[in-house]
């Protein structure tokens, strides 16, 4: 098979002397560090940790979903681990996931900056992650909490007496480091472009990620106040979404989703920004219609404020409301769909190749129109009477999160991996891992669409038999999918002393940061870059190397 | 400084150098007392009664002093274009949350259809 | 010095005066840069601010339409005075804090810490004012949660003998009394914390670190305070001036 990886002698190559790596020693060099790349480090293996955390509570789940009675778990027991599930897999992983580690590490070195705007603020940001995450870790020590990810009201204020406040207060302190994060790469992208490095010369991984700071930056802190509200309402009875005292519960969720669905576009648009970089660079052209995937990205992060409502169709909303939602749920598709379209045209009549970033983008391409397309379908209000609350919405989320977002975040981490550390991973299980995290996903979650669409209720430990032989596809899709994520975990720690020296470039990408060394120095540029050239231009690339004089690593 | 000598526009982050201006004591004295004045007149006119003009007047108010201090005393009329932009897209997304969330509270004594 | 030997300065090396001022990161250009994208990021903090009560200001808006004659009821039973001089302290106080920043910028130090310790007072001066309130509405049992009580309200007040509202309506007043509770608290909440930090800047401007030139602490701290005054300014009709003529 071709592939477009190009790699020095490795009889000759070692890394270079001096790096970001081992400029300093000892841990309070990490800990104390204003290093963005260093951060991004960090933050990658913290969220590496709670994802796994996430997945046990996974295969819980689907362990106990294999048996139609709640044979496994308790119904309490099965609400906490859903709902361990859901806040981890949010907030812990997917938020932070591509902007905390990948959007860290590139965002300055691709602007051509020396760091972010607000190195300590990104420090603190990690901080506020790790403190959140011990919080979280806590909730589950000390008992759980089962009120679903969603902290709904009344449920979470008034009929339960599990461990709603410190999860609550988890979450607010997690949304804190998402705040610093994105308000950080808001400043560096406007403020901190190099000579030449105008707005539509950047990488779209840049626009990405500058609308999803714009989303992060406005919609955390409503979901900060809500929190606060629901804490206050459990701990001194204010009254707020107490209908006894005359609050509305309904009032909770508006300003709870007012968030929560601009967050799912938090979690998406750097993973699209993974995704334009790996496309353009595996089909060795540039992306088509660079403007209009960059306005799109900042389109969905606009319009993801006005949709809200659609996650409320049925809890009592006004039907005049709701149509209002359910027509703007229509637009917000739209951008999105100009993404894929646009992605398909970069394939079309490139050259292409299937190294791992590759096939974990096409996984992506598939799987993310087919979630993002039951998203429509659930946005149409009388489709999404029948199939709220079932494992359609299930389905439809983990498509675009698991399917779309993770594949997205697997193809970042390959792409970046040898930037990152210097060092390629092994090609031939990692792109076996690929494929198994593929089929693994499509046999997990393609039957849950079905199962909604009978009727299965979501977040239910017992189900009616009839359902069965649908949840064991499922389960094993599952158990198939745990090892096309444990794989990775394996190979890149492998990686990380045997893997080959990768070199500055050895994908042959655009982009500043392949024209520094692997890993790169800790002020990244040795002199400030000039830029000249546009975006995903190869010809550039080609004259460059045509030009360059070796030299020693 | 180092590149201002290049003959091509080479930095798109060159600083706007908006806050070179410095704003009088004499402004910031005018505005204060305008605030205060204002703060006089909206204590009396919620004595009067307006009818439903009495909230309208009361916010009306509230904005015009949100405004005088925003536009002086926090330089905004002073400030570059990306830093008026900034502050307009934080008050559009309050306005989005407000008025969104209205659209249901007022619709919901419509009846069902 | 060219820009390719400032880049590959280390920490160690001394550096020249004239080649950049003291506070400048290295990760800045310019000091212009530096001092712009502080402010930028200043801006970016209260857009989230402006967000985070936002969502109470939603809260508010809907129940004063659900609750109209209890949100009055309450609102009568608020000092009226406490609540005007209470913004008159926050305004003077914004308008000392800008006196500070403009100190800052023409490099005057004794009038920055005069400034600075001005708004210091009136700041704590708005909290004693709000601390006086808040022990009078536990006195009249008007804390929701803790100890409210709604009898208040079916029978009138001496300033307002016709504030008479039924029984659900007067057990309305509690909604009304969580929003002044939670919107006060947190505003007072962050007048704390501007108080605090201020008391941290005086100690550094005493040393004369902004009246070198570096001036953005003051001028992003000076942001931060009159935004909270802007808060207030919201609040006090909202909370204080719901048709005193009734």
């Amino acid at each position: 098979m071709s592939t477009i990886v190009s790699l020095p002698d490795q009889s000759t190559a070692r890394l270079p002397k001096v790096s970001y790596l081992n400029k300093e020693y000892g841990l309070k060099s990490w800990l104390l560090t204003g290093d963005h790349k260093r951060i991004a480090v960090l933050y990658m293996i913290s969220i590496t940790f709670f994802f796994f955390i996430g997945g046990a509570m996974a295969a819980l789940i689907r362990m106990e979903l294999l048996t139609p009675v709640s044979d496994l778990l308790a119904a309490d027991t099965y609400n906490k681990v859903f709902t361990a599930h859901g806040i981890i897999m949010v907030f812990f992983f997917l938020v932070p996931s591509v902007p905390a580690t990948i959007g860290n590490f590139c965002i300055p070195i691709m602007v051509g900056a020396k760091d972010l705007a607000f190195p300590k603020i990104n420090l603190l940001s990690w901080y506020l992650y790790v403190v959140a995450g011990i919080m979280m870790i806590c909730v589950l020590t000390f008992g759980g909490v089962d009120t679903g990810w969603t902290f709904t009201t009344p449920l979470s204020t008034h009929y339960l007496n599990t461990h709603v406040v410190t999860a609550g207060l988890a979450v607010f302190v997690a949304g804190f480091s998402s705040i610093f994060t994105g308000l950080n790469f808001i400043v560096t992208i406007h403020r901190m472009r190099a000579p030449g490095m105008t707005w539509f010369r950047l990488p779209l991984f840049v626009w990405s990620h500058y609308a999803a700071s714009i989303l992060m930056v406005l919609g955390t802190p409503v979901l900060a106040i809500t929190l606060v509200l629901v804490v206050l309402e459990r701990t001194i009875g204010i009254g707020v979404f107490d209908p006894t005292k005359g609050g509305d519960p309904l009032l909770f969720q508006h300003l709870f989703w007012f968030y929560s669905h601009p967050a799912v576009y938090i979690m998406i648009l750097p993973g699209m920004g993974v995704i334009s970089e790996v496309i353009s660079t595996f089909s060795r052209k540039r992306v088509f219609g660079y403007t209009a995937v960059a306005f799109s990205s900042v389109a969905i992060a606009v319009f993801g404020f006005f949709v809200w409502a659609h996650h409320m169709f049925i809890m009592g909303i006004s039907n005049y409301s709701a149509l209002v939602f359910s027509l703007l749920t229509m637009l917000v598709a739209v951008p999105s769909a100009i993404k894929i379209f646009n992605w398909s045209a970069t394939l079309y009549k490139g050259s292409i190749t299937f190294e791992t970033p590759m096939l974990y983008a096409f996984g992506f391409l598939g799987l993310f129109t087919i979630g993002g397309l039951t998203g429509v379908f659930l946005g149409s209000l009388g489709m999404d009477i029948h199939l709220t609350e079932t494992y359609f919405i299930v389905a439809h989320f983990h498509f675009v999160m698991v399917g779309g977002m993770l594949m997205a975040y697997l193809a970042g981490v390959h792409f970046w991996w040898p930037k990152i550390t210097g060092r390629m991973y092994p090609e031939g299980v990692s792109r076996l891992a690929a494929v198994i995290t593929f089929v693994g996903f499509v046999l997990t979650f393609f039957p849950q669409f079905i199962l909604g669409y009978l009727g299965m209720p979501r977040r239910y430990a017992a189900y009616p038999p009839e359902f069965q032989v649908l949840n064991v596809f499922s389960s094993a899709g599952a158990s198939v999918l745990g090892i096309g994520y444990l794989l990775p975990l394996l190979y890149l720690t492998w990686s990380l002393k045997y893997g080959k020296i990768a070199g500055p470039n050895p994908w042959q990408a655009t982009g500043l940061e392949w024209q520094i060394q692997s890993p790169p120095l800790t002020e990244n540029f040795a002199e400030t870059p000039i830029v000249t050239h546009e975006a995903y231009d190869y010809e550039w690339l080609e004259n460059t190397k045509a030009r360059e004089v070796p030299t020693v690593g | 400084m180092e590149h201002h000598e290049h003959h091509i526009h080479l930095t798109p982050s060159e600083p706007t150098h908006h806050e070179d201006h410095i704003v009088t004591p004499g402004v910031y004295l005018v505005i204060g007392t305008c605030l205060l004045i204002l703060t006089a007149a909206t204590a009396a006119i919620s004595y009067v009664d307006l009818g439903v003009f009495n909230a309208v007047v009361a916010l009306a108010i509230a904005c015009l002093k949100g405004s005088l201090v925003v536009l002086f005393f926090m330089h905004i009329k002073y400030s570059s274009r990306l830093t008026k932009l900034t502050v307009g897209a934080g008050f559009f997304t309050f306005l989005v949350l407000i008025t969104m969330t209205m659209t249901d509270y007022i619709s919901r004594a419509w009846g069902r259809w | 010095m060219d820009s390719h030997t400032v880049a590959a300065q280390t920490a160690i090396t001394p550096h020249d005066e004239h080649a950049h001022p003291p506070f400048l990161r290295h990760h800045f250009e310019n000091v212009a840069q530096q001092r712009e994208a502080a402010t930028f990021g200043m801006w970016l903090f209260l857009l989230t601010e402006i967000m985070f009560f936002g969502g109470m200001f939603c809260a508010y808006l809907i129940y004063r339409n659900w609750y109209y004659p209890a949100f009055v009821a309450g609102s009568h039973t608020l000092h009226i005075w406490a609540g005007t001089l209470n913004t008159a302290l926050l305004i003077v106080s914004s308008f000392t804090m800008a006196m500070a920043v403009y100190s800052a910028e023409t490099r005057k130090r004794k009038p920055l810490l005069r400034w600075m310790v001005i708004t210091m007072i009136l700041g704590t001066g708005f909290l004693c004012v709000k601390a006086y309130e808040w022990h009078d509405e536990w006195v009249e049992h008007h804390v929701p949660g803790l100890n409210f009580s709604p009898e208040q309200f079916m029978t009138g007040t001496k300033a307002y003998p016709d504030d008479k509202l039924p029984l659900d309506m007067a057990e309305k007043t509690q909604v009304y009394f969580s929003l002044y509770f939670a919107m006060t608290g947190m505003h007072a909440l962050h007048m704390i914390i501007g108080v605090s930090l201020l008391m941290f800047l005086f100690v550094k401007a005493y040393g004369g670190a902004y009246t070198e030139g570096h001036v953005a602490p003051i001028e992003n701290f000076g942001l931060y305070w009159h935004f909270v005054d802007i808060v207030w300014i919201f609040l006090y009709p909202l909370l204080y001036l719901i048709s005193r003529h009734q």
